[in-house]
């Protein structure tokens, strides 16, 4: 029985370093032959009945010691087939990892979004509502209550387009304070976003282009709330170091009236191209609220004041995004408008 | 507006440069669009005497001219043609390097082998005419009077040093439409007196009513009418200050009257006319509206036939001018025109441009009506007229006239008070400066502690109350005095979007998780962009502008399609080789043709893909990834629109009802745009998807139990639709949570004319788990129940 044993000692070494160049199954095919329920270490064990029982406790240590050397023998040697089977695969599953990726890329705002969105931003937390009004509007919100009658030079600084005679294509969103002051008393803050029209077309104007409105009417509104929250706004919208500045100007809808600069973004106010040479470009119109306008909305102006302003939203995307040409915005070319990322 | 800086001197002390003028005045609401100097062409040209002139050896027609130029030389040697200089004779010397009118650069040269270091000059070189120096327009050098020294810059000496302000006035602020009304307005932001102007002139003993009959039959239309009589006139030539200055605001002198009226519109802002007596019939001078059918030739020879909304002036008999905008050709002054009646009249400035509109006549008159003049310049304009007349020593003067005006017009009165004022502008403008600024403007102050009472000068008739004012206080004091402050006194409010405005914004948002990138186009198109989609009868419903710029944007849209397939072919053309497009804009819907009231703006989604990479069902993803966001399902019906394929164009449904349609571009639509790839395009009505797009949130319990799929392969006609057997299969059992299709067969082991669609579907338990026998049955029923209905069998 000694000897059968040594042979079985010999047979596996002998097929073990066989198997390392082999597979896992193959390996595992031998291990059963050993060690499987039928297998001649398992016979070994069985066949103990047959040794005389002094001998057995002898015979027993060497069949468990050989059974316990055969296992290590198997698992050591799967191991090692099971690493090289592995670094086999690594070698077979090796991608070119500069490969392109798959993915789906995000759609854009349009540049215009963009600006109106964080516009909206800089206001909605000062509390501004978002009002939008109508883009086919009458002549009473776009003009009359605006303090611009029939025939009012002031109809001059803006080609209108006419629907009838008594309805338009909106050329301002200050139509909107009208609306909104019709409905709702102080106290109001609103930003009315919109498109509007105007007869009008070169590299800086366009027949239709966006505004945004804002209008604030509380109990003693000054005219240093605008600069304030004009400030606020443009240190959020550009850099926290450009600076507004107020000079005065005319609407038939505010008094005073002021036409606001920002210092230049890109020269800091030293003169550029950019702000052909001044230090300043000039963003927007505003003023105080003319007290008309508060009565023709049924508000008692002696009671409450404000202030409104309206900015080209075109024309702040093309100062901030350095776009040159107005015309570009309506081309909606994709490469343009992959440009502007959310 | 265009305004010399020696004729404001002529007004007020300007002790600074016209730089620093230009940047007062645009502190104080004066923008100053360019400021020329007038002589900017000329450079290194001087007065210049000829000492000496002798022939030139060699050119018959040469003269060798030597020339004292004082200090910049005494004896220059310059070769001219021309016939007629004179030893002693001061003439301009354009020096060696120097420039002249046109860009012409003079150097030093030989002629014809003498040597020539400059030019003699005419007027014509310097740029100027008559009206700038007498004898400029002679043919050859210009002779000038003995007046200056040697050596002088002849921009001094001709009247082109000198700048010119270009000056945008703003619609309140008429009463600065003039040199003098500008003056007013330098001399308060100096702090200079300012001087007035001469409205003085001695009247002849004769009478205007004598002569002719004055009456105004339109009162509502103007306002003010003054008529004064001037007889004995000697047509002739103005002096050289009025024609240089009519010539530095851009105006050719013609003659005397004719100028002074000009220059009174220059330098006051009063439009003047001047009627030759001798052509009124009936010594009759009358304004009224014009009769229907009336008719007028105009000065400049153009005949308008009239109507009931123009003002005319008229004689006994018919009109003799078109009030405001321009003189009849039967009345104007020529060169035997010995009597004229002069006009200053006040018209109504709506009047006046609705007529010069409605007719296409324009003039500086009925621009400055337009503008609005007020009555008082109306007053003060007629005797700046006669007091020129007398200047000028052209006619005598009648000793009265007619000033018709049936309302005088009172000066504004505020009554308001110091702290009023500054509450509106949020700082404290010390008491003397608000009072000192006011002044300073002409107004009145009266004071009384806090409380004022502002009497505005007679023409600023833009003023209404006390903001008005607090403006005059801080445009002289100082925007830089405005100090941002963060709405001390407001009452907190909430802010942000609305619900809607939100949800707006994440239908956008899904989109572009989609890779479909945001478009603006203009909400205007043509109607041939609808006959392009073969939708020609739209137009028709749709709204049109009454004045579009041009046929390409005359008509309000009611679909987004025809912008967006432009906006995809132009992509296309320009060789981007694969795009995803998204608009979300308002179509216009009019109720009634044509409109009575406000359209209804509705709201619209438009989708466009094209691309390798695009197919149908590429295409239908935005809208089910809507649908997947805001937890609806849309429904898809095939469908026909004339501009998509019709094998490849379904119809969006929301609860049975249409929301929208999307579809391949039809092939020979595309054939004829010359687009070769795929083009997808379709539209959904947002303003109907709106209400049910909602942005609550509500938990939904987690199955207790596992969920179980089942793999269906069934067999079925090829006119049996995904759709169809989808519902059938949900209707069969009230298990079944998700159907999927995920593979579609076709070929010869099933059969022609047949289809192999397999699908997933995934039975969720309710109360209990299932036992493996439950889901036996479901599956058993589902296919019953689809056997019956659609003939369908298990593969």
């Amino acid at each position: 029985m000694q000897e059968h044993i040594e042979k079985i000692r010999a047979d596996i070494t002998a097929g073990i370093e066989a198997a390392k160049s082999g597979t896992r199954q193959e390996l595992f095919e031998l291990k059963m032959k050993y060690l499987g329920k039928t297998g001649e270490i398992s016979a070994l064990s069985k066949g103990m009945r047959d040794v005389p029982a002094e001998d057995r406790p002898a015979m027993g240590k060497l069949v468990s010691e050989v059974r316990a050397w055969a296992e290590k023998q198997f698992e050591e040697t799967e191991a090692l087939l099971k690493k090289k089977e592995l670094e086999a695969r690594y070698k077979s599953e090796r991608v070119d990892v500069t490969m392109p990726a798959r993915f789906i890329e995000t759609g854009t705002q349009h540049p215009v979004s963009l600006v109106k969105k964080e516009i909206v931003e800089c206001f909605d937390g000062m509390g501004f509502e978002i009002f939008e009004g109508p883009e086919i509007e009458k002549d009473y919100y776009n003009f009359q209550a605006l303090n611009i009658p029939a025939d009012h030079p002031a109809r001059d600084m803006q080609d209108t387009f006419f629907v009838t005679e008594e309805l338009l294509l909106r050329s301002q969103t200050s139509s909107g304070q009208i609306r909104v002051m019709e409905n709702k008393k102080p106290p109001i803050k609103i930003l009315s976003p919109g498109r509007v029209y105007r007869s009008d077309s070169d590299a800086t104007h366009s027949p239709m282009f966006h505004q945004m409105e804002g209008l604030v009417v509380d109990k003693g509104i000054t005219l240093c709330d605008l600069k304030g929250i004009l400030d606020e706004f443009a240190r959020r919208m550009f850099t926290a170091e450009t600076k507004t500045r107020l000079r005065p100007s005319y609407f038939p809808f505010t008094e005073p009236s002021v036409e606001v600069d920002l210092s230049c973004h890109n020269c800091g106010g030293k003169g550029c191209r950019i702000c052909k040479g001044t230090g300043w470009i000039e963003i927007l119109g505003a003023g105080m609220v003319n007290r008309r306008v508060l009565e023709n909305c049924g508000i008692d102006p002696d009671e409450y004041t404000g202030f409104a302003f309206g900015m080209g939203l075109e024309r702040i995307a093309m100062i901030k995004y350095g776009i040159n040409d107005m015309r570009y915005l309506f081309e909606n070319d994709v490469r343009l408008l992959k440009q502007f990322k959310d | 507006m265009k305004v010399p800086f020696s004729w404001l001197k002529d007004y007020v002390d300007i002790d600074v440069s016209a730089e620093q003028l230009q940047e007062k005045l645009f502190s104080c609401g004066f923008e100053v669009e360019e400021l020329r100097y007038v002589g900017e062409e000329i450079d290194r040209c001087v007065a210049g005497r000829i000492t000496h002139i002798e022939k030139h050896p060699d050119a018959d027609k040469l003269k060798v001219c030597r020339l004292d130029c004082g200090e910049y030389g005494h004896d220059i040697q310059i070769v001219t043609g021309a016939d007629n200089v004179f030893e002693g004779a001061l003439v301009p010397v354009a020096l060696d390097g120097s420039s002249l009118h046109g860009g012409v650069k003079i150097k030093k040269g030989k002629l014809r082998g003498v040597e020539s270091c400059g030019m003699l000059c005419s007027g014509e070189e310097l740029g100027i005419n008559d009206d700038w120096y007498d004898g400029a327009d002679v043919y050859g050098i210009l002779i000038l009077q003995d007046d200056v020294p040697v050596g002088t810059d002849i921009k001094k000496v001709v009247g082109l040093d000198d700048y010119i302000f270009d000056i945008a006035v703003t619609a309140n602020r008429p009463d600065c439409q003039s040199i003098y009304g500008i003056a007013r307005e330098v001399a308060a932001v100096l702090k200079k007196p300012l001087k007035p102007v001469d409205l003085t002139y001695e009247a002849s003993a004769f009478s205007t009513s004598d002569r002719v009959y004055v009456h105004v039959e339109a009162p509502d239309l103007c306002p003010r009418y003054i008529a004064h009589y001037v007889r004995g006139l000697k047509i002739e030539k103005s002096p050289l200050w009025m024609r240089r200055k009519l010539a530095l605001s851009g105006l050719r002198a013609i003659s005397n009257v004719v100028d002074i009226t000009n220059f009174v519109l220059l330098e006051l802002g009063q439009p003047m006319h001047a009627f030759d007596l001798s052509k009124v019939e009936k010594n009759e001078i009358c304004v009224r509206r014009a009769h229907a059918g009336e008719k007028i030739v105009t000065l400049d020879e153009k005949e308008f036939e009239l109507g009931e909304n123009n003002l005319v002036i008229c004689d006994g008999a018919k009109p003799v001018a078109l009030a405001g905008v321009m003189g009849g050709l039967n009345s104007g002054i020529c060169e035997t025109t010995s009597e004229v009646l002069f006009e200053s009249a006040k018209f109504e400035r709506a009047n006046i441009r609705r007529t010069s509109r409605a007719l296409g006549q324009k003039s500086d008159s009925s621009a400055r009506f337009e503008k609005g003049v007020d009555a008082y310049t109306t007053g003060i304009a007629i005797n700046r007229a006669l007091n020129l007349i007398e200047a000028l020593g052209c006619g005598q003067i009648a000793c009265d006239r007619f000033d018709i005006e049936e309302k005088a017009v009172s000066p504004v009165v505020v009554r308001t008070s110091y702290s009023k004022i500054n509450a509106l502008l949020g700082i404290e403008v010390p008491k003397e400066e608000i009072k000192g600024i006011l002044k300073r403007l002409n107004f009145n102050v009266t004071a009384r502690g806090d409380d004022i009472t502002v009497t505005a000068p007679a023409y600023r008739e833009d003023i209404e109350g006390y903001p008005d004012l607090a403006e005059e206080v801080i445009r002289m004091y100082g925007y830089e005095h405005i100090r941002g402050t963060f709405l001390p006194t407001a009452q907190v409010t909430g802010g942000g979007y609305s619900a809607e405005q939100r949800t707006e914004e994440r239908v956008k948002r899904i989109a572009r998780g989609q890779d479909y990138n945001e478009i603006i186009t203009y909400s205007f198109i043509s109607p041939k962009d609808y006959a392009l989609l073969r939708i020609g009868e739209e137009a028709e419903r749709a709204i049109r502008i009454k004045n579009p710029i041009g046929e390409d944007m005359s008509i309000m849209r009611t679909t987004l399609a025809p912008s967006m397939l432009q906006t995809l072919v132009r992509n296309i053309r320009r060789g981007n080789a694969c795009a995803r497009l998204f608009e979300l804009a308002n179509t216009y819907i009019a109720k009634e043709l044509p409109l009575k009231d406000l359209p209804e703006e509705r709201k619209t989604l438009c989708f466009g893909a094209y691309g390798a990479a695009e197919d149908f069902f590429t295409a239908k993803g935005v809208y089910e990834a809507i649908a997947a966001e805001f937890g609806i399902s849309f429904t898809y019906e095939a469908a026909e629109r004339p501009f998509l394929h019709p094998g490849k164009c379904a119809k969006v449904l929301l609860n049975g009802e249409e929301v929208g349609y999307f579809g391949e571009l039809a092939p020979d639509l595309a054939e004829e745009l010359a687009v070769e790839t795929n083009v997808y395009l379709g539209e959904l009505d947002y303003a109907r998807l709106r209400g049910h797009l909602s942005d609550r949130i509500r938990f939904k319990p987690l199955p207790k139990f596992p969920e179980v799929s089942r793999d269906l392969a069934l067999i079925a006609d090829e006119g049996v639709l995904c759709a169809d057997l989808e519902k059938g299969i949900r209707e069969a059992s009230k298990y079944v949570t998700a159907v999927r299709l995920f593979d579609v067969y076709r070929g010869e082991q099933i059969g022609a004319g047949k289809k192999s669609m397999a699908f997933s579907v995934t039975f969720t338990p309710h109360e209990n788990a299932f036992k493996p026998e439950d889901v036996d049955g479901y599956v058993k029923r589902i296919l019953k129940h689809l056997g019956e209905k659609f003939g369908v069998a298990l593969r």
